[in-house]
């Protein structure tokens, strides 16, 4: 006679994914509570790269603060610094010149590159895919090299500042930039033909954290991640700053569907449509200062500090007791690679901030794992970080 | 951007305090008490729709009284435009207000976080606890009275566990 089996008792099991494991993408711990092999509950814990960027915001010149939003987003460095100096001009009442405008557009634009093929890369080597990284870095070292060119440093040019840039473009720029833009879609075709068909890849990322539009926007989703979901909305076009309306591009909707996948093919065709705003850009680049003329605002040319004594008491007097914006509050938002970086900026009156809240996009993206992972698979939560695409100094400022 | 303030002063008439206009960015300044119908009230209505919360910043007025303030940034994907909701909390000892998580469920983690920096208390929160910080950790760094360096919470954060002697 054959024995009775007893039931299986079941109980769920909590397991510890990070903070150090190489999918997580930098100290990220998540707290996942697992059924077999279900996720029943995932948990993000974050804070281990906290620096308190707004904390010491408060305590420097509106200048000073320009290193420390380089490291926001260190992935997309040029982009925070952006950001901050728009927020700073919009508080002290400025418009910096058309050149300045232009140029911030194509750093911002060669960073987007970047910054989505790093995305690419990483994502794709989570789930398995060793080869478009690879394939990725060769073009994002020339995007590295070009950040070079303009300032000496590679992830954090810290190029823009309040007012206009640090210097202009150095030569031959242009016709590196530009070679970098003729050639990238043809680069661009060896990422797509490498997964955007693949068998593989679509199983793991077709149906994978699926997000409804409604939901999206629920979840305080922006950029490509809400645009995978099908939400038609773009700060670039909607709420254009520094020129945007200038040019023309596309807004890619992927397949609308929210899932891993649909961001996939958002953020490919984003590459793309970049590399369509920096052509424009590079073609249509004006001549002029790429500062505003205000030496209540601006530093004087570094020349001009060496030469003349006003020049040196202007350079030392900014540097020392910094500008000081009228009183009030202004909250600035640009369309960062990740989704809507904001800087919510309130001015006492003093040289240095009241206070600075930086609104980043991958803090609020990373809101929703669990309800992204909730019922899936565990190898499931890999994609859903992948498709995140967080940068956890990003997540804890 | 205008009628978003026209709707709160019709509906909301005594709740409305001021109306502030700076560089193009509207601000609409609330008394705190009714915070929640005033949100979903602004994510309602088909005329403003404001679905999306981009941000809650909590602010330190010390030394002046109300000390402690909030500010929601909302978008609206229809008429693109934003609206900043102030308001200045009443108690400047144990500050709490309603908590939005039930209007926009992204308000989760700011809320989170403006409780870890700045102790604000958001009623109604399903999981008000630390975000950034450590679970044990002493004090709101982001108030105006924590010093930029030498924080005294902070010596002792690190010294528990390695120098237990130096915590009196």
């Amino acid at each position: 006679m054959e024995r009775v089996k007893p039931i299986p008792q079941t109980e769920t099991m909590v397991l510890n994914v990070g903070p150090q494991h190489p999918s997580t993408h930098g100290v990220l711990r998540v707290e996942v509570e697992l059924d077999g092999e279900l996720i029943v509950r995932a948990d993000p814990d974050i804070g281990y790269l906290h620096r308190g960027i707004e904390k010491m915001c408060e305590g420097r010149t509106y200048h000073k603060c320009l290193p420390l939003m380089n490291r926001i987003d260190y992935l997309a460095g040029e982009v925070n610094n952006f950001g901050y100096c728009l927020a700073v001009e919009k508080l002290l009442g400025i418009e910096v010149p058309k050149r300045a405008q232009y140029i911030r557009v194509i750093m911002a634009e060669l960073t987007r590159i970047a910054s989505h093929i790093f995305w690419l890369g990483t994502s794709g080597h989570d789930l398995g895919a060793m080869t478009p990284l690879f394939y990725g870095f060769r073009e994002r070292e020339k995007i590295m090299d070009l950040c070079e060119m303009v300032s000496g440093g590679r992830m954090f040019p810290l190029y823009c500042r309040i007012g206009g840039l640090a210097a202009d473009l150095p030569e031959g720029f242009v016709a590196k930039a530009m070679e970098f833009v003729k050639e990238f879609p043809d680069k661009w075709k060896d990422y797509d033909t490498l997964l955007t068909q693949n068998a593989i890849w679509k199983q793991r990322t077709v149906g994978v954290g699926v997000m409804t539009a409604e939901e999206a926007l629920d979840w305080g989703w922006s950029g490509p991640m809400a645009r995978g979901s099908g939400v038609d909305w773009d700060l670039r076009r909607d709420n254009p700053y520094s020129s945007y309306e200038d040019f023309d591009f596309e807004v890619p909707l992927g397949t609308r569907a929210g899932d891993t996948y649909s961001r996939y093919l958002v953020r490919m065709q984003e590459m793309l449509q970049s590399n369509r705003i920096l052509r424009q850009a590079l073609e249509k680049l004006p001549d002029g200062p790429v500062k505003v003329d205000d030496p209540r605002v601006s530093l004087p040319p570094k020349e001009m500090v060496y030469k003349d004594i006003a020049a040196l008491i202007n350079h030392f007097k900014f540097i020392q007791e910094g500008i000081t914006p009228p009183q009030g509050e202004i909250y600035q938002a640009i369309e960062a690679p990740k989704g809507e970086l904001g800087f919510y900026i309130v001015s006492d009156g003093t040289a240095q901030p009241f206070r600075v809240k930086i609104r980043a996009p991958s803090f609020v993206v990373l809101n929703a794992t669990d309800k992204l992972a909730t019922g899936r698979l565990l190898a499931d939560l890999i994609a859903i970080i992948g498709t995140m695409d967080i940068v956890l100094a990003d997540v804890d400022r | 951007m205008q009628k978003a303030a026209e709707l709160l002063k019709k509906q909301f008439a005594s709740e409305v305090v001021e109306v502030m206009d700076y560089r193009g960015d509207t601000t609409v300044v609330v008394k705190p008490g009714r915070i929640r119908d005033i949100c979903t009230a602004l994510r309602d209505d088909p005329e403003v729709s404001f679905k999306y919360l981009s941000m809650i910043a909590a602010l330190d007025y010390a030394p002046q009284s109300p000390r402690f303030a909030l500010a929601y940034n909302l978008y609206s994907h229809k008429n693109h435009d934003r609206l900043t909701l102030k308001t200045y909390l009443e108690s400047d000892t144990s500050p709490a207000i309603d908590s939005v998580v039930p209007v926009w469920s992204t308000a989760d983690w700011h809320e989170r976080e403006a409780y870890d920096l700045m102790g604000i208390k958001f009623k109604g929160h399903p999981n008000l606890q630390r975000i950034l910080l450590p679970l044990d950790w002493k004090g709101h760094p982001l108030r105006k009275e924590v010093p930029q360096r030498g924080d005294q919470a902070a010596l002792e954060w690190v010294d528990r566990k390695i120098r237990p002697e130096r915590i009196k």
